[in-house]
């Protein structure tokens, strides 16, 4: 083996008095060597990010270092002089970041900020046919003219092959890469994470890689450290961590990742509740009072059918337009064209009055527990709010609230306490709440679980299972990651660009998948060769 | 952008910013016809004893005897030629009156505005540099002061200081009256007795521009892409330079178009005050005499300096940011 | 932490506090205080500071300038108060239907705001005081309809950020009325800026007064502080204090609105605190 290139030894980060730990990061030590990537997976609030911040000298202010050391080519970068550690950033340590959508400066062009890494490290000669060929290496098309561009012309993707770009610039030995690919779709995130292996493995960089996503771990590793609370509770070779967890807190993780298994086939009576046919609906981008935006195509000719108890499964990409697709159902968006079909009735001709009785009916569950809750209101008044407007009592509907808590495991003292009081899990378990509140038969769960701690999702799911078997709901399930999707739908419909390009049982579209965009899904998903472990009982 | 862009950029705004005169033309026109009284008797002043002659030839101006839309498509007849109007008090058309004090004013909130935004934003960028330190908290205060002062009352102050105690600057006038100087001997003259009234100006200005560019330049410099030029080496001054404050700018310049009016709208009160033969000061002296032919006048050219002006500052933008797509 | 505790922590807002208070019992205490109208001649013009029983010298017609400005206050307040309710009525109302109702109405309100901010306020101001006759009500409405585009877009903004956010979706599929969304969802969480907008606004507004009445456009009845500086402009050279004191009264309280609204920010916003400054007034 030989020796790390980058040693973390017993790092300790202090946090500002009156958080809710002493440490951000606690006598954490890893080792980086040449030609491998270690990754460094945890929830949020692990430190992972800190410790990757620590290493590039770019600690926020009030973050002190209380112990320990991080050994780079020889030198102790924490007691490195202001000035000798600028020069090796950029040049020795190369950094990406999270957000491709802010990461870059919007007012220069992308060849000066590649440019500016040459030559703020005095690299002088001709340095855009330097850019150029960086350009071609992270495989962007048409480098002459992306040169030129404008950050803002770019997709996500590509600002992140900028980003790796700018960060490669000058062959540093140690790439740190923070969660590079959470931001991108997962067709996105597979290329992305081929191509920084490719680069690391052609040039023998050795990589942190910081992650939340086992299935990315699981792709890419090779050693992997598991941090908990500010440390690291495991630490070794991919192979043994991901199939052989040893400390408790991985063996949790590790099962809580969705096992992409499709669950147990059920039968259901084929009594429609909810049948779309040829919706359409488009967008205008920009445009104003004397002049129209161009139209953008968000769902176009969509048509499924929903039988009850059944559970479908909307899945695709950012912009493949799944989610606008359900809130033409809840008439949060107003389609064109089409028919919507509740129990037989079109909702579709419905004006807001009309609508009313069917709102009781059809209820959501939204993505963001932050956003989702009215953060000036008490929990009990959230979840009484839908009975209350459909008329009934205010105190007959509170008392309902209480035993709605107990339903999805909330004590009963959360009814008078504000939104920002509990944790994310905790949130959407007040939305769901206030969802089923009206005694629904059609439940649209909008990414439920997208915004949590793997952990968190996979109670989260539970629940809503539970639920659903109890209350006889019908489910549409919007949701990107199709690991989650094969475990809690009947059957899936992929859409990409504003059409369902497939739809079917689930065994059958992940088995047999029949459409190229599927087959295209399929293979993006992270580290699919690998299964996670069943916990140990 | 591009040359050939840029051109059509700046053609589409200025069809925004004729139709936006335009709607100050019919805006006053329906101010006029609001006011208490018939517009002829409003624009030679309620209380003035205006002759009976002058009344008629107004209502014969404004076409008073004719159906409502007509008397709009006259008045903005009337305006489209730049006939502004006849002041009777100085008897001569309002519209030459406005052209002989306009250099006046151009010079003086010119003047106040450079001397806002420079030091403003300089300012800004000191104290955010060293935010916390003593140095951003005396310029903090600085700018709360400044802010808070009317200017009207700052300027005289200023002649309290400067004129009647100190005697170094004139206190009234663009020139020194019955001097008769010349070349580079006048220009030194205006420049003395421009040296009080554009100071009272732009050290409000400047009080704003400093806030909102310290603000900004703290804002953007918690930007990612702040992280990622750090992450890349580069040196803390060139990071200043060349990434934080040129996204901090743009703000700023938004700021200055929404402020344009009150630059303007503040020119009145330093006229007053220093008796800068301005338009402000012909405002002033309307006032007095009731000659509301002529504060329309000044109303109106002002109104159009402030389109005019956030045409300048579109333009500005759309070259400083890559972002702004032609309308 | 409470939002009062974050307030009273803040040095400057409390000063500026202390100050609002000082100058509010100024004007409620002026009728014992001075027990005669502010415009009674009471002895001997330009009176220095401190000479002839004039605490604050006296004017050009004998007047005490102490009991102008003790008087003035009042006005002060008064235009300051009401303008500001009646352009926050008026720019919350429209801010908010641009916002929640987006599509054409927001076009129409927005260009309307736009238009209204193009045109100089003082200008405007000043014309509208000329020409309608300078009277207390005069002063107010022209000051309202010159400071409530800034309302608007700042709460359009509000509304337009807040009604994409999924609670007011939730609220949207639990099938309530538009008017319960608006003005119970959205409004009490838009409430922040407007908080702190109105007190700046406030302060504009006393600003503004005092310069109409610096240039002759005050009410003929009432005794205010820009009047005051206005009537000693002329004789600065030898009654210096007919200007100052009544200029320090305004600068004193402007300056006490202001660091209360910075305060009110930093404790209403305190993610926000260091974006100090940057609210558009």
């Amino acid at each position: 083996m030989t020796s790390p290139i980058l040693s973390i030894e017993n790092l300790t980060i202090g946090l500002p008095a009156g958080g809710d730990r002493a440490n951000a990061v606690e006598d954490v030590s890893l080792a980086v060597r040449p030609g491998e990537i270690l990754c460094v997976v945890g929830e949020s609030g692990s430190g992972k990010s800190m410790t990757a911040s620590a290493v590039m000298g770019l600690l926020p202010k009030g973050l002190p270092v209380r112990s320990g050391r991080i050994m780079f080519e020889g030198n102790d970068l924490l007691t490195l002089p202001a000035e000798t550690f600028r020069a090796l950033r950029g040049a020795r340590l190369g950094m990406v970041f999270q957000e491709p959508m802010t990461a870059l400066n919007p007012l220069m062009r992308v060849g000066d900020q590649i440019g500016e890494a040459f030559r703020v490290h005095g690299e002088k000669g001709d340095i855009r046919s330097k850019v150029l060929a960086l350009l071609e290496d992270v495989r962007l098309p048409d480098p002459p003219s992306i040169i030129g561009a404008y950050p803002f012309r770019l997709s996500g993707g590509q600002r992140q092959r900028v980003m790796i770009a700018m960060a490669l610039a000058l062959g540093p030995s140690v790439l740190i890469a923070d969660e590079p690919t959470t931001a991108l779709d997962v067709t996105t995130q597979m290329q992305i994470l081929r191509l920084i292996r490719g680069l690391q493995e052609r040039r023998g960089t050795g990589v942190l890689f910081i992650t939340h996503d086992f299935g990315v771990v699981a792709e890419i590793a090779d050693q992997v450290a598991v941090m908990q609370h500010g440390r690291v509770v495991e630490h070794g070779e991919a192979a043994q961590v991901l199939n052989a967890p040893q400390h408790p807190y991985t063996r949790a993780l590790t099962a809580a990742v969705p096992h992409g298994r499709a669950r147990p086939a059920e039968t259901h009576a084929p009594e429609p509740v909810l049948a779309l046919s040829g919706v359409e609906k488009s967008f205008r981008r920009g445009g104003g009072l004397f002049r129209r935006g161009s139209p953008v195509q968000a769902v176009a000719d969509a048509s499924f059918t929903l039988v009850k108890g059944e559970t479908l499964g909307l899945v695709g990409e950012s912009g493949s337009g799944k989610s606008t697709l359900a809130r033409c159902v809840v008439r949060l968006a107003q389609p064109e064209k089409g028919e919507i079909l509740f129990h037989g009735t079109d909702l579709l001709p419905l004006g807001r009055a009309a609508m009313q009785p069917y709102r009781a009916r059809i209820q959501m569950v939204f993505q963001d527990p932050y956003a989702s809750l009215n953060p000036r209101r008490r929990v009990g008044d959230i979840i009484a709010e839908g009975p209350v407007t459909h008329g009934v009592p205010r105190d007959k509907a509170l008392a309902r609230a209480l035993e709605l808590l107990a339903l999805v495991q909330l004590d009963a003292g959360a009814m008078e306490r504000f939104p920002h009081e509990f944790s994310g899990g905790q949130r959407q378990r007040i939305g769901i709440a206030r969802a089923i509140a009206l005694e629904p038969e059609l439940l649209i769960a909008d990414e439920p679980v997208s915004a949590l701690d793997v952990s968190v999702q996979a109670q989260i799911l539970d629940l809503l299972d539970g639920i659903r078997k109890r209350l006889g709901l019908t489910m549409l399930f919007i949701t990107h990651d199709l690991r989650v999707a094969a475990q809690v739908c009947d059957r899936i419909a992929v859409m990409q660009r504003g059409r369902i390009v497939e739809i079917g049982p689930t065994a059958k579209v992940f088995g047999a998948p029949e459409h190229p965009y599927t087959r295209e899904l399929l293979d993006a998903i992270p580290g699919k060769a690998w299964t996670p472990p069943l916990e140990a009982a | 952008m591009g040359a050939a862009k840029l051109l059509r950029f700046l053609a589409a705004r200025s069809v925004k910013a004729v139709i936006v005169v335009l709607a100050i033309v019919v805006f006053q026109f329906v101010l006029i016809r609001l006011a208490p009284g018939d517009p002829a008797s409003v624009i030679a002043g309620q209380s003035g004893a205006a002759d009976p002659l002058f009344m008629q030839q107004l209502r014969e101006q404004f076409g008073l005897d004719r159906p409502m839309h007509e008397q709009l498509l006259i008045y903005l007849r009337d305006m489209a030629t730049l006939d502004l109007g006849f002041s009777h008090r100085q008897q001569q058309p309002v519209a030459r009156l406005i052209l002989e004090r306009l250099p006046a004013t151009l010079l003086l909130t010119g003047t106040a505005f450079l001397l806002a935004i420079t030091g403003g934003v300089a300012l800004g960028v000191m104290a955010a540099r060293r935010v916390g330190r003593p140095a951003d908290s005396a310029i903090t205060v600085l700018a709360l002061t400044f802010y808070a002062t009317p200017i009207f009352w700052v300027g005289l102050i200023l002649v309290l200081i400067f004129s009647v105690w100190l005697e170094w600057l004139p206190s009234f006038g663009m020139f020194t009256v019955g001097a008769e100087l010349s070349g580079w001997a006048h220009a030194l003259d205006v420049g003395k007795h421009l040296i009080l009234p554009s100071l009272t100006l732009g050290l409000f200005f400047l009080a704003i521009y400093a806030r909102l560019a310290r603000a900004s330049m703290l804002e953007v410099a918690d930007q990612d892409f702040v992280r990622t030029a750090r992450a890349k080496g580069v040196p803390e001054g060139r990071i200043v330079r060349a990434h934080v404050l040129r996204n901090a700018l743009l703000p700023v310049i938004t700021f200055a178009g929404i402020q344009a009016g009150q630059l303007v709208g503040g020119s009145i009160l330093v006229e007053t005050v220093f008796a800068w033969p301005g338009i402000g000061r012909l405002a002033f002296d309307a006032l007095l005499a009731r000659d509301y032919a002529t504060l329309l006048g000044v109303f109106f050219c002002t109104a159009v300096m402030v389109v005019v002006f956030n045409l300048i500052t579109d333009l500005l933008y759309a070259v400083v940011d890559p972002r702004v797509e032609v309308a | 932490m409470s939002f009062w505790r974050r307030f009273a922590r803040n040095l400057g807002a409390m000063v500026g506090l202390a100050i609002l208070a000082l100058v509010a019992l100024m004007a409620v205490l002026a009728p014992v205080l001075f027990p005669f109208s502010p415009w009674e001649m009471r002895g001997i013009p330009f009176m220095p500071p401190g000479e002839a029983g004039f605490l604050l010298g006296s004017d050009s017609l004998g007047r005490d300038v102490a009991a102008g400005i003790a008087h003035g206050a009042l006005v002060s307040f008064l235009v300051g108060g009401v303008s500001t309710v009646a352009a926050l009525l008026l720019g919350v109302t429209l801010g908010a239907l641009a916002g929640y109702a987006g599509g054409w109405v927001d076009d129409a309100i927005m260009r309307f705001t736009e238009f209204f901010q193009t045109i100089p306020s003082f200008v405007l101001a000043v014309v509208l005081v000329a020409i309608f006759t300078p009277s207390i009500a005069s002063i107010v409405v022209s000051i309202a309809i010159v400071s409530w585009p800034p309302v608007t877009r700042v709460v359009r903004a509000e509304f337009l950020s807040l009604r994409s956010r999924e609670f007011v979706q939730a609220a949207e599929v639990l099938g309530r009325g538009r008017i319960a969304i608006m003005v119970t969802e959205i409004l009490p969480n838009a409430l922040s800026p407007i908080i702190v907008l109105a007190s700046l606004m406030v302060a504009t507004a006393i600003l503004l007064e005092s310069s109409l009445s610096f240039l002759g456009l005050g009410d003929p009845n009432l005794m205010s502080w820009g009047f005051m500086i206005g009537s000693g402009r002329s004789v600065i050279r030898i009654a210096w204090w007919m200007s100052v004191f009544p200029g320090i009264a305004i600068f004193l309280t402007v300056l006490a609105l202001n660091l209360v609204g910075e305060g009110l920010n930093d404790a209403l916003n305190p993610r926000l605190a260091r974006r100090r400054g940057i609210v558009v007034t």
